[in-house]
């Protein structure tokens, strides 16, 4: 084991399927010689070289293009997307091309890339550099969405997206950089679609994904010492494919749930959450769904501004108050 | 023209221009009976291009082409039968139903898709090319285009990172003088809307007679020889003209009349038509066509009669396996 941070696990996660797997390239914006824009790819370039590690211009239309055509060709390519916004910029690579060519032509082509892509608020980067697009792509068929909370899934998941043979979308999130954990130091992998319990509890089940898991894992610390609640949380990891199995059971024995997201309230994933939970678990029961979200603005600047944006352990600790 | 071109070489431009030709009037008169849902784009008139292009490459080498891609894919070898199926929405379509005509691909051909959002596959294409590079695979990627495509963004994006990582790509662009409805230079301020941006790019930019199949093979033949040298990217710009509409039933009334006759007057397959009867034995010709004829007919009779896909195909294929 080596105690590791979330931007560290970054690179290390992709050096270690450079290491194991020829067909793996790795391309993006600033990634090679200047090791990223956060500092996240230091050491990439010096270790696998220019054949293996790819700056491109500013053009994340091509960047996704070219991993998707050497996908098609037999590589394994890993895109950067500098920051999750920019997806934007390629969309139609990302919904139109990647995530339904297998589909589009019966089978007959394979698209085995990863797109990763920083993203989130709360460190006052605005509106344009803010986001959080789980929600976006997991309503499109064809593509995988994975969002890792912690260094060791920052690496397991990686190693599970680089072995899979459909496209998978991993969203790291700016604000977890710092975020420290022991990682193995032999090969593993955090399987895609697998749940993550990162607390045990019996009154209430929270859900969350990427930086809102600590917040939510805060918020139960502080409802068992100061509330007497003991709240469950779950990881969800991905959002595609959903791991409803944990989360029924877990619904089953808490008899209620809290999705803490950070996005819009529309569409947000909780809201398939809920669906699914209503649906397939309507009977474990006991309150109605309540879900924490962003409020529905663009992410704003101003600091006071951006932190009453998106949930933290207040408004979670609150929230579970006023339901319980 | 150039001087070597054999009897056998303009027989098989026939045979693939007739056949091309054919399919695409059964295409049209299929979409008049209602039998073909959604839209078409038919490639008429702009046959030459794609058998010119194909007559210069490699078994191997990789196509993406368009939304009006029947003549390239049929051109790379694939079955006029399962493309007819693909269009018909049958089970033995190349897709398995689930492409349709704007989607058709067979990578056992190496036509790596066909394309319909505009100038997305540009960059895919020059994935492709990376690919072959990286691997070290001697393939080229050829990407097929229209001069519509000169103007959105995905093609800038495309030829310059072709450009700067020296790839084996092949940028063909069939100026059919259309962006869909709406004449190019009306909306491209250059002369030559795919070649004269290569300037831009540091790489080769030519323009030739996209009627002229031995000037497009050659063309393309001296691109993929930059290419497989490791050289770099060429556009090539193929001047040619659609005889029909963008799509369906468009029956392209913006189009100045004798525009179109100065076209129809340089139809190429009736150009190879006449090359091959000054050079062949009497008759060669006929047979050839009667032969892609006889063909097509057999081939549309097995797609009419397939089935539909099977219900349970559906959810097929969205992912490796299903979730």
């Amino acid at each position: 084991m080596t105690v590791m941070n979330y931007r560290k696990a970054i690179a290390e996660g992709i050096g270690r399927a450079l290491r194991s797997d020829q067909r793996v390239v790795f391309l993006g914006e600033d990634v090679g010689a200047a090791g990223g824009a956060f500092k996240s790819t230091v050491g990439l370039y010096e270790e696998f070289g220019p054949d293996r590690v790819w700056d491109t211009p500013i053009s994340e239309q091509a960047i996704v293009g070219a991993a998707m055509g050497a996908a098609m060709t037999g590589l394994r390519p890993i895109a950067e997307i500098m920051f999750t916004d920019f997806l934007g910029v390629c969309w139609d690579m990302v919904a139109n091309q990647v995530a339904k060519a297998r589909y589009m032509s019966g089978g007959q082509l394979e698209v085995p890339l990863v797109i990763r892509a920083h993203g989130g608020a709360g460190l006052g980067f605005g509106a344009q550099h803010s986001q959080t697009w789980e929600n976006l792509l997991m309503s499109i068929p064809g593509i995988k969405v994975a969002a890792p909370s912690t260094p060791r899934d920052v690496i397991g998941l990686l190693a599970a997206a680089v072995a899979d043979p459909d496209p998978v979308i991993l969203l790291e999130h700016k604000a977890l950089f710092d975020a420290k954990e022991d990682v193995p130091d032999e090969p593993f992998l955090e399987p895609l679609g697998s749940a993550s319990i990162r607390r045990t509890g019996d009154d209430l089940t929270l859900v969350a994904l990427s930086a809102m898991v600590p917040v939510a894992v805060q918020a139960a610390a502080t409802l068992e010492a100061e509330h007497g609640i003991s709240a469950e949380v779950i990881d969800l990891r991905s959002v595609t494919p959903t791991d409803t199995a944990t989360l029924l059971q877990s619904v089953e024995r808490t008899s209620r749930l809290m999705t803490v997201e950070e996005n819009p309230r529309p569409c947000g994933w909780g809201a398939e959450i809920a669906s699914i939970v209503a649906e397939e678990g309507f009977t474990f029961l006991d309150a109605p769904i309540q879900r924490v979200t962003s409020a529905n603005v663009p992410v704003p600047f101003a600091a006071n501004l951006e932190h009453a944006t998106i949930p933290n352990a207040d408004t979670v600790v609150k929230a579970v108050l006023s339901y319980s | 023209m150039n001087a070597a071109v054999s009897t056998d070489e303009l027989t098989d431009w026939l045979r693939m221009m007739t056949l091309i030709r054919g399919f695409e009037e059964r295409v049209k008169n299929l979409f008049s009976q209602g039998l073909v849902r959604g839209t078409t784009h038919l490639a008429t008139g702009q046959e030459a291009v794609a058998v010119g292009a194909s007559a210069a490459l490699q078994p191997d080498d990789w196509v993406l082409g368009t939304y009006r891609g029947h003549h390239h894919a049929l051109a790379r070898g694939m079955s006029p039968a399962s493309a007819f199926a693909e269009i018909l929405g049958r089970s033995t379509g190349v897709c398995r139903g689930k492409g349709g005509s704007m989607h058709l691909t067979d990578v056992s051909h190496g036509v790596m898709g066909s394309y319909a959002i505009v100038g997305a596959h540009l960059p895919i294409a020059v994935g492709c090319a990376w690919s072959s590079k990286i691997q070290d695979l001697g393939r080229v990627a050829v990407c097929f285009f229209g001069d519509g495509t000169t103007t959105i963004g995905a093609f800038h994006e495309a030829v310059n990172l072709a450009a700067v990582w020296k790839l084996p790509a092949i940028f063909v662009c069939e100026n059919n003088r259309y962006s869909e409805y709406t004449p190019i230079d009306q909306v491209s301020p250059v002369a030559h809307a795919a070649a004269d941006r290569a300037a831009g790019y540091g790489i080769p930019g030519v323009v030739i007679d996209g009627n002229d199949v031995a000037a497009i093979r050659d063309a393309v033949d001296v691109a993929a020889d930059r290419a497989r040298r490791g050289a770099g990217p060429t556009i090539v710009e193929a001047e040619t003209y659609r005889h029909g509409g963008h799509s369906r039933a468009d029956p392209a009334t913006y189009r100045p009349e004798q525009e179109v006759e100065h076209w129809l007057q340089r139809d190429p397959v009736a150009a190879v038509r006449r090359q091959l009867e000054a050079t062949a034995e009497p008759g060669r010709a006929e047979q050839v066509e009667t032969e892609a004829s006889d063909q097509l007919d057999r081939a549309l009779e097995e797609a009419l009669a397939a089935p539909e896909p099977d219900l349970s195909t559906l959810t097929d294929d969205v992912y490796a396996r299903a979730l």
